[in-house]
């Protein structure tokens, strides 16, 4: 049997369909054994070139993608903003030139311009792989949730997430929303107002403010990292004040379904926005999080980079 | 389209011959000691399956048995971005200085022996590795020759051998078909 | 000079009321006859205008020429020549130039390198304040006497109050309107997009429709309080065009303009990324764009100017938030009046090219806008049925930024005629 994705490109979850999401994360189950052997590499990839583009800081997604393409034998390349020619002002429209002349076979870019990827899609023959763009998408991180998600609960309809943190400025919020209503989950998002771009509601979204009467519906909870930069700015007085409203911490999650499963998509502000013993407590999903990453990039990699 | 042509193996047919190629293993190796079976998907994977339930039947004792998806290690990966779906290899057992007898449907190019051999090393290195198959058809691209054979089967040009399983395709036979387009 | 004598042509001319096939007759560049049936003379230049429509050299209230500061982008010799090739015979530029329109020497400038191109009048607006930093007032007399027609810091918007309510007041005595592109700079900060729906979908920072409207209302106080006339540029939200009516019901003079992009596009748009669509005020909702239709419909937006603002490939080829606001206008302008408002029956043509001739003359009080006898000729005549598709780069602009490549247009400028001489003939210019 085959099966396609009907795209060049992966760019975000907005307009991909439920067939593609579900072929992209039995692919990823399938290849999750890959990296259980002593040998953890399979020749498929062989031949092909992969350039990470991390224009952005960023260790996690960065390593997952550059270990997804070696362990199918593709050689890699990763350039990261403090090493690229960015920073002598080379403009995005020239580094897709030189990577076209390159002649790659895919581009995985983190950058910090929403759009940016589109941008590259735009002018690249290879397929362009968003790792995060701006506050737009994050497309592979949405379907790492969703692999962990229906590993643990053998499901995505009807599952509730509740997504916790700074919507408005979270490119893993989006990508969640997107993918999950897709797949026919109820998904909430918790946060000061502030936090909330107007008109999320028409994405099928509820709204809670008050984090105690979200927590008891909650099948998953989703944790976003909250922007300390942010601090003190029009959108949230104060860290301290965040932390008594938001936080997840042992006692709160006394409202919540015995069995819940809490995510995070890393890296954790210990204490901030997750207390230490909830992160690393039996609910925690966060390191399966990390694990299954490097499957659905796996499978994005395979299913995206074309033979000629 | 497909017309059919010859029944080559009814229901029966295929259950004998596995049934023989199950003793013959047997035979070769004189008992399941360091014996691991290993089917390939799609259709190598139930009658090794079944291959595994006849040795026990026998021995009282049941070998190691794994499911091998050579997918990822096909050198014909498509142009046109339509990828074969990868389904999961199960090889739950360390295949150092085992014996693995590879099984598959049918034998012809030898294309997809080789990338099951290449997948075979990447867990480990087996004492060595054999190959049972239901069908030889013939007309080698490789290097290969097959330890255990159902039935030879000499194929022209516009026919294909079609093996079906129970398991997978809801009824056991093997019958030669003539292309049609 | 040479004789023209325009046949048979169905003028338009709100100016004076008329709406008739007539012809005309230009002698010394001034008109000299409005009526049928003139006798062509060998000596004449004759204008075959039959199912052409011959109206008011347009005027554009809204340009920017970018010279002096960014040739790269534009000059006044492209840029008249794009007015040109769009029907206009006078375009208003405005005042961020660099160094800005706040010297009588930027002022002399312009003119002569205007007198030089040849091409459509030019018109500066001068700057509110000295090097458009909001801070002191700019030498508004003198720049006045220089010539300017209005004062503006346009994409500098005036925050601080005081500054604006003494502008308002002070140019007052040469009776010229401040034109106030209305924008709370606090409010939109960061924003790169309007702030609704698809700013949410695609994570760009969001202007929201209030930091414009907040300006407006601001602007319109100051405006009744003082009595000083202001202008408001490029009205873009539904909030701000009902406080602009009901402005103009209590006689605050208050006058407003739009620019074809509002009335024609969506911020949906947006999520093809294209840096075409980023501009200022920002495209904005469909509620929005059918309430600027209304004020066209109802006489609240006086006036359609282009907001023509070239830009670079280089610069524009760039992500999203990177990319500087604005796109190009003079050659589409008349093609979106035609296609957007015409044929949707929003608009009539007299009603539509008031908007383009007779309202920005007179706000602006300058000479043009009007077929009067014994006034220099500035006309245009155009093609209402000639379709053509929207191709960048046969534009006489020196930039290409457009987001209409590829549209379907209607109506083609055939003839440009500025102080009785023919600078564009057959749709092309002539050098």
């Amino acid at each position: 049997m085959r099966k396609k994705l009907h795209r060049k490109d992966l760019l975000g979850l907005e307009d991909i369909s439920a067939e593609e999401i579900e072929l992209i994360l039995n692919t990823a189950v399938s290849l999750k054994e890959i990296s259980e052997r002593p040998i953890k590499k399979v020749p498929t990839l062989r031949g092909k070139t992969i350039v990470n583009l991390f224009l952005e800081p960023s260790t996690r997604t960065s390593s997952s993608f550059d270990l997804a393409a070696k362990r199918l034998s593709a050689d890699t390349v990763t350039v990261s903003s403090s090493s690229s020619s960015i920073l002598k002002g080379e403009t995005l429209l020239d580094t897709a030139r030189n990577l076209e002349a390159m002649r790659i076979d895919a581009a995985v870019v983190r950058h910090s311009s929403a759009g940016a990827a589109h941008f590259l899609a735009q002018r690249l023959k290879a397929s362009v792989i968003n790792a995060g763009d701006g506050s737009h998408e994050h497309p592979t991180q949405g379907l790492l949730d969703m692999l962990t998600i229906r590993e643990k609960l053998k499901r995505l309809e009807n599952i509730n997430v509740l997504i916790v943190g700074d919507i408005a400025h979270s490119r893993v919020a989006r990508s969640n929303i997107f993918g999950l209503k897709k797949m026919g989950a109820n998904v909430s998002i918790c946060a000061p107002p502030t936090f909330i771009p107007y008109y999320i509601e028409r994405l099928g979204v509820k709204i809670f403010y008050n984090l105690n009467e979200a927590l008891p519906h909650a099948d998953v909870i989703n944790v976003l990292r909250i922007q300390l930069e942010r601090q003190g700015k029009e959108l949230f007085p104060s860290i301290r004040e965040y932390k008594e409203l938001y936080r997840i911490t042992k006692d709160r999650l006394q409202l919540a379904k015995s069995d819940v499963l809490i995510m995070h998509p890393g890296p954790i502000n210990r204490g901030v926005e997750l207390d230490p013993d909830v992160a690393d407590g039996i609910s925690s999903v966060i390191l399966e999080q990390v694990t299954n990453g490097l499957a659905i990039r796996m499978a994005i990699l395979y299913l995206l980079i074309t033979h000629k | 389209m497909r017309k059919k042509k010859i029944i080559v193996l009814d229901a029966d047919g295929v259950r004998r011959t596995v049934t023989r190629i199950a003793y013959e293993i047997l035979e070769k190796n004189k008992g399941i000691d360091n014996l691991a079976i290993v089917g390939i998907r799609a259709r190598g994977a139930p009658l090794a399956e079944r291959i595994v339930d006849i040795i026990e039947g026998i021995e009282k004792k049941r070998p190691l048995i794994g499911i091998l998806d050579i997918t990822l290690y096909r050198d014909d990966l498509s142009a046109i971005g339509e990828k074969p779906v990868v389904h999961s290899t199960e090889i739950p057992f360390n295949v150092d200085d085992k014996t693995v007898v590879l099984i598959d449907d049918v034998l012809y190019t030898g294309r997809t022996i080789r990338s099951a051999l290449d997948a075979i090393v990447d867990f480990g290195r087996p004492k060595s590795i054999q190959l049972a198959v239901l069908v030889d058809r013939g007309h080698r691209e490789l290097p290969i020759r097959p330890d255990y054979v159902g039935k030879e089967v000499s194929t022209k040009g516009n026919e294909v051998v079609v093996v079906r399983i129970k398991e997978v395709d809801g009824i056991d036979e093997v019958t030669i078909e003539e292309k049609t387009s | 000079m040479k004789t023209i004598l325009i046949k048979n042509g169905r003028v338009i001319d709100p100016g004076s009321n008329l709406d008739r096939i007539a012809d005309i007759l230009i002698v010394d560049g001034v008109v000299k006859e409005i009526k049928k049936n003139i006798v062509k003379k060998p000596s004449y230049e004759a204008i075959d205008a039959r199912k052409k429509i011959v109206t008011p050299g347009f005027i554009d209230m809204h340009t920017h020429l970018r010279e002096p500061g960014r040739e790269d982008e534009e000059t006044i010799l492209t840029g008249t020549k794009a007015a040109c090739k769009g029907g206009f015979t006078s375009v208003v530029c405005m005042a961020n130039t660099d160094p800005p329109i706040d010297d009588v020497g930027i002022v002399r400038l312009i003119f002569r390198c205007a007198e030089e191109a040849g091409f459509a009048k030019v018109y500066p607006v001068g700057a509110v304040s000295k090097g458009l930093k909001g801070e002191e007032l700019a030498e508004i007399g003198d720049l006045y006497r220089a010539g300017i027609v209005a004062v503006s810091d346009d994409g500098m918007p005036v925050t601080n109050s005081e500054i604006m309510r003494r502008a308002l007041e002070y140019t007052n005595m040469f009776d010229i309107p401040v034109i106030s592109h209305c924008e709370d700079r606090f409010l939109c900060e960061r924003g790169v997009m309007n702030e609704g729906y698809t700013s949410t979908r695609l994570g760009l920072e969001g202007i929201p429709s209030v930091s414009e409207v907040i300006m407006v209302a601001r602007n319109i106080i100051l405006a009744e309080y003082t009595k000083g006339r202001v202008h408001i540029a490029h009205v873009s939200t539904a909030e701000s065009v009902n406080l602009i009516r009901d402005a103009k019901k209590r006689k605050v003079k208050v006058t407003a303009e739009t620019a074809p992009h509002y009335f024609t596009l969506t911020d949906e748009l947006v999520e093809s990324f294209d840096t075409n669509l980023r501009v200022n005020p920002p495209l904005r909702s469909k509620e929005d764009l059918s309430a600027i239709v209304e004020g066209l419909k109802d006489g609240t937006i006086d006036v359609i100017a282009t907001d023509h603002a070239p830009h670079t490939k280089a610069e524009k080829e760039v992500e999203f938030d990177a990319a500087p606001t604005g796109m190009i206008g003079l050659e589409i302008a008349l093609g979106l009046i035609l296609t957007q408002l015409i044929e949707k029956s929003h608009l009539t043509l007299p009603k539509a090219i008031s908007k383009i001739t007779l309202n920005p003359s007179s706000i602006l009080k300058i000479k043009g806008g009007i077929i009067k006898l014994g006034e220099m000729a500035d006309i245009t005549i155009f093609d209402p049925e000639f379709e053509w598709e929207c191709n960048p780069n046969e534009f006489e602009s020196k930039s290409k930024n457009t987001p209409f490549k590829g549209w379907k247009m209607k109506g083609r400028v055939e003839y440009v005629i500025v102080s009785g001489r023919i600078v564009l003939k057959d749709g092309k210019i002539i050098v």
